[in-house]
């Protein structure tokens, strides 16, 4: 099924207004990188952790260590002054953004700037001067029905991607398939493994001098990550411990709530390492734009590095040893 | 379209004189059981809280301009937390958010399109001397007031970290339940009991005035679309708010009494809340635009001489409109976690609203086509709504879709959605309609020159404001956020810059309505001229106390 779509994806006139917003994103993805490059005394000042960090490196026998990654401009995160989603790193997000940028952003920006001219023409053609006697007309049966069927038409045009879309989204994660348990705290995010000894990684915000150090926006920047496998499907299940929250990350398409109670389930696909940024969409109180979200994809060499680092297990069952990384904190601003 | 046989002079002018005698100031405007005084006080009260939320949300973008916390800290001065911590600043702010949607959706758009202009003209398009239950009519507003009342004071006591509540309007549970401790909450709960109330009786007035008091020889078929769009409303108020006095008392029982019907300590689900809400929440939005369509369908008519086009199409959109309003609540709630099949059938079902609204976009635009129009500020404030609520309307097919949703729920996209539909659609509406019977309400002429400036000023502003949401939306930015990553700074900006702009058309309004009640000169009966032919343009401007108490009889004849 999902092959059809592909093939109307590549038909030339899609490809060129696909294009040209693969285009515009370049030019923001540039932005950044020219902004950074402007902006880089204000993080010179972490080029000691950047020393560290490459002697930890140094000091491993192969490259498989877990080192946090600096992010990547334009990659998993806002751009300054960006005016379009987000470059996506999942299939199921590239199918979206395809879906949008090719057939539902044409369509809507057509519609407006139909009722647009429409009301122009109008205003041009049957104003007082240029038409002094009003006609009598007030039924045209043919034309009613077209506008009534032609839009009937439009939406089944885009209602066959949408439910093919929503039917991707929706397959469930390989049977073993790694598990990330995440839990939405007041106001922080807890992210457990229980394939891996079950032990949970509480994630806090950085203040913002702290974030600009490490190379990432203020208000998006987390202590410790959500490190999960690059290129592998991953169950992720939330709840949440006191009130709703909900794990979003743009830039992977991805948004579920966290709701106490309740396990949501769906599946993650990263398709390339990186710095992923996201935060907690559904008010939860004071703090709710104070408990961002960082995901970290990684190699799986990697990714068995850092289960081991927390103490974690690897292929064996879980179990009952459940250690906390990172003692639960109060966020600091 | 009715057409009126007789001259005005018939109804209401002649027997001015007899029954001109009007009650003392306090019995007038305090136990008034007149629809058009009625009418009058919803209007003003209205103003009055759109002024509030306005201020509200003019603080909001204050503090959205930069990234960083500026100005909380000094509001809550003003509101009386002096040294106010961190985490109380930041519960100010959700107070903010929390009151800019209830007032903007209980106290300023209903009170003024169903409770003004409902009040106003219902009775007088069908040719009847006032509403069915007058006495009711009087309850209903001051009900209304009371729960305004009742939301203000909720600022003023505890509410969790600060005074007030702070659970956004939606007021979703376990946020406004374990997490709001303090009476803020119950006292914005009961703010809804009260008004809700007070919406259910109007509705039931409007139902029963429109089904038994029309004129002789008005028919359904005849009546003036703004009439079928009040009838409509009237039935989505009765059958949607009940549902919502259900989930906000089990709120209530559950802050108070030891119930658990939304905490799953208890075996309750706080799912069903959205479920319950988002029932009433989705025909609340048609409950607010639909009144605002058939406001735009009297004008358009009007001012292109013409009867509208395709009437019964128009008419059965808006009852098509209604009853798949009711159906497709859970486009709301796609990341709750909802089962692939539900989602898919949300999907499909939001998407089939386009129809019709579509229907009600071509035909107003076909009612103009071949029309000789006139360019008058109600005009133009109705081919404004036209293209706004446009686009605000094709947002709403991109957000359908459950898998895109997954991207843009709860991000400023849906922020300038709903804006665009109601903020730029309802309000433009409202300023429409206005301008269109400020004259006959007060009898004096506003300024057309200066409410066709505020148009093009609030035009401007309003775009500046809410177009460029849809970007932040777009790059991530979560709702009800007072700060942000530096990357949202550039179109934060943008918009804080289009509300001062907005501001700018909100202090023209006020000074044409000091200038028309000043030195506005008299209008007559109507002012619009040949192309205005409902009932309320054969009687005298402002209308007589009592009118049509000789019923007026409608030409059968006449054909749409």
């Amino acid at each position: 099924m999902s092959l059809i779509w592909r093939k109307e994806g590549s038909d030339v006139p899609t490809m060129n207004i696909h294009g040209k917003f693969r285009a515009l994103g370049k030019a923001f993805v540039w932005l950044g990188v020219m902004l950074a490059v402007v902006f880089t005394p204000t993080v010179a000042s972490a080029r000691p952790l950047q020393a560290r960090t490459l002697a930890i490196a140094a000091q491993a026998a192969d490259s498989a260590v877990y080192v946090p990654a600096r992010p990547v401009a334009g990659k998993g995160q806002p751009t300054p002054g960006g005016w379009t989603f987000q470059n996506q790193y999942s299939p199921t997000g590239e199918e979206a953004l395809r879906m949008h940028n090719a057939l539902l952003l044409p369509i809507i920006t057509v519609i407006t700037l139909f009722v647009l001219f429409l009301l122009l023409v109008v205003m041009a053609r049957f104003n007082r001067r240029a038409n002094p006697v009003p006609s009598k007309t007030s039924h045209n049966t043919a034309l009613e029905v077209a506008w009534t069927l032609i839009p009937v038409l439009v939406l089944v045009v885009i209602a066959v991607p949408s439910i093919r879309l929503l039917a991707h989204q929706y397959k469930p994660a390989p049977k073993d398939a790694l598990t990330v348990k995440i839990t939405g705290y007041q106001w922080y995010w807890g992210y457990t493994y229980p394939d891996n000894g079950g032990f949970e990684v509480i994630s806090n915000i950085l203040s913002s001098d702290e974030a600009l150090k490490r190379g990432e926006q203020p208000q998006l920047g987390a202590d410790n990550r959500m490190v999960v496998p690059a290129g592998e499907d991953i169950r992720i299940q939330t709840t949440g411990a006191d009130v709703i929250h909900s794990f979003s990350v743009p830039s992977l398409w991805f948004k579920l709530d966290a709701i106490p109670g309740r396990i949501n389930e769906k599946v993650l696909h990263i398709n390339t390492p990186g710095v992923y940024y996201g935060q907690c969409s559904e008010l939860c109180g004071v703090r709710h734009g104070y408990m961002p979200i960082v995901v970290e994809a990684v190699p799986r060499a990697k990714f068995n590095a850092w289960i081991k680092a927390q103490g974690g297990t690897i292929g064996a069952p879980a179990t009952a040893s459940a250690s906390t990384a990172g003692a639960p904190a109060q966020p600091r601003v | 379209m009715a057409t009126i046989p007789a001259d005005h002079e018939t109804f209401g002018v002649h027997d001015e004189g007899a029954h001109e005698h009007k009650p003392g100031f306090f019995a007038r405007w305090f136990m008034s059981t007149n629809h058009k005084d009625i009418g009058t006080l919803y209007l003003i009260f209205a103003i009055f809280a759109g002024v509030v939320g306005g201020a509200v949300s003019g603080l909001m973008r204050a503090e959205l301009m930069h990234p960083g916390i500026q100005y909380l800290g000094v509001v809550a001065r003003i509101l009386g937390e002096k040294d106010a911590s961190f985490d109380q600043q930041l519960h100010l702010w959700n107070v903010l958010i929390t009151a800019h949607g209830l007032i903007m959706v209980f106290f300023m758009v209903m009170p003024a399109i169903i409770g003004g202009f409902g009040n106003w003209f219902v009775p007088i398009m069908i040719g009847a001397p006032d509403m069915a239950f007058p006495r009711m009519n009087n309850v209903s507003f001051w009900l209304t007031f009371t729960g305004f009342c009742s939301l203000m004071m909720s600022a003023f006591v505890p509410g969790g970290m600060g005074n007030g509540a702070g659970t956004g309007w939606t007021v979703y549970a376990p946020l406004s339940t374990t997490g709001s401790p303090g009476p803020a909450v119950d006292f914005a709960i009961f703010a809804l009991h009260l008004s809700g109330a007070g919406s259910i009786l109007g509705a039931i007035n409007f139902i029963t005035t429109i089904f038994n008091m029309r004129a002789p020889g008005m028919t359904l078929h005849k009546m003036p679309l703004f009439v079928w769009s009040v009838l409509v409303t009237a039935f989505l108020l009765l059958l949607s708010l009940p549902v919502l006095a259900a989930a906000i008392t089990m709120l209530l029982t559950d802050r108070n009494f030891g119930t658990t019907f939304f905490d799953p300590a208890g075996g309750g689900d706080p799912v069903l809340y959205q479920h319950l809400f988002w029932f009433f929440g989705h025909p609340e939005v048609y409950i607010m635009i639909l009144p605002g369509f058939g406001i735009i369908s009297q004008i358009i008519s009007t001012f292109s001489k013409k009867p509208v086009f395709g009437y019964l199409g128009m008419a059965y959109a808006m009852v098509a409109i209604g009853v798949v309003g009711f159906i497709v609540w859970a486009h709301h709630m796609y990341t709750t976690g909802l089962d692939v099949d539900t989602k898919m059938y949300f999907t499909a079902a939001t998407m089939v609203i386009a129809v019709p609204t579509g229907i009600k976009i071509f035909s107003w635009i076909a009612t103009m086509w071949g029309g000789s129009i006139e360019f008058k500020s109600p005009m133009v404030w109705a081919m404004g709504f036209i293209f706004l609520f446009t686009l605000g309307g094709v947002t709403g097919v991109v957000l359908s879709n459950g898998g895109i949703d997954d991207n843009l729920q709860d991000t400023y996209y849906v922020v300038a959605h709903f804006h665009y539909v109601l903020s730029l659609g309802a309000v433009t509406a409202l300023f429409a309609g206005f301008f269109y019977w400020f004259p006959k309400m007060s009898g004096r002429w506003h300024s057309e020159f200066l409410a066709h400036v505020q148009f093009w000023v609030f035009f401007v502003g309003v775009n500046m404001i809410f177009f460029p949401m849809h970007f932040l939306g777009m790059q991530g930015m979560p709702r009800r956020y007072p700060d942000y990553a530096p990357a949202f700074e550039h179109w934060n900006s943008v918009a804080t810059v289009g509300y001062m702009i907005m501001s700018v058309s909100v202090v023209i309004f006020f000074v044409n309505i000091a200038y028309a009640l000043m030195f506005g000169r008299r209008a007559e009966g109507n002012y619009w001229g040949e192309g205005a032919t409902t009932l309320e343009w054969t009687l005298s401007s402002p209308p007589p106390f009592h009118q049509f108490e000789t019923l007026p009889v409608i030409d059968t004849a006449a054909v749409h």
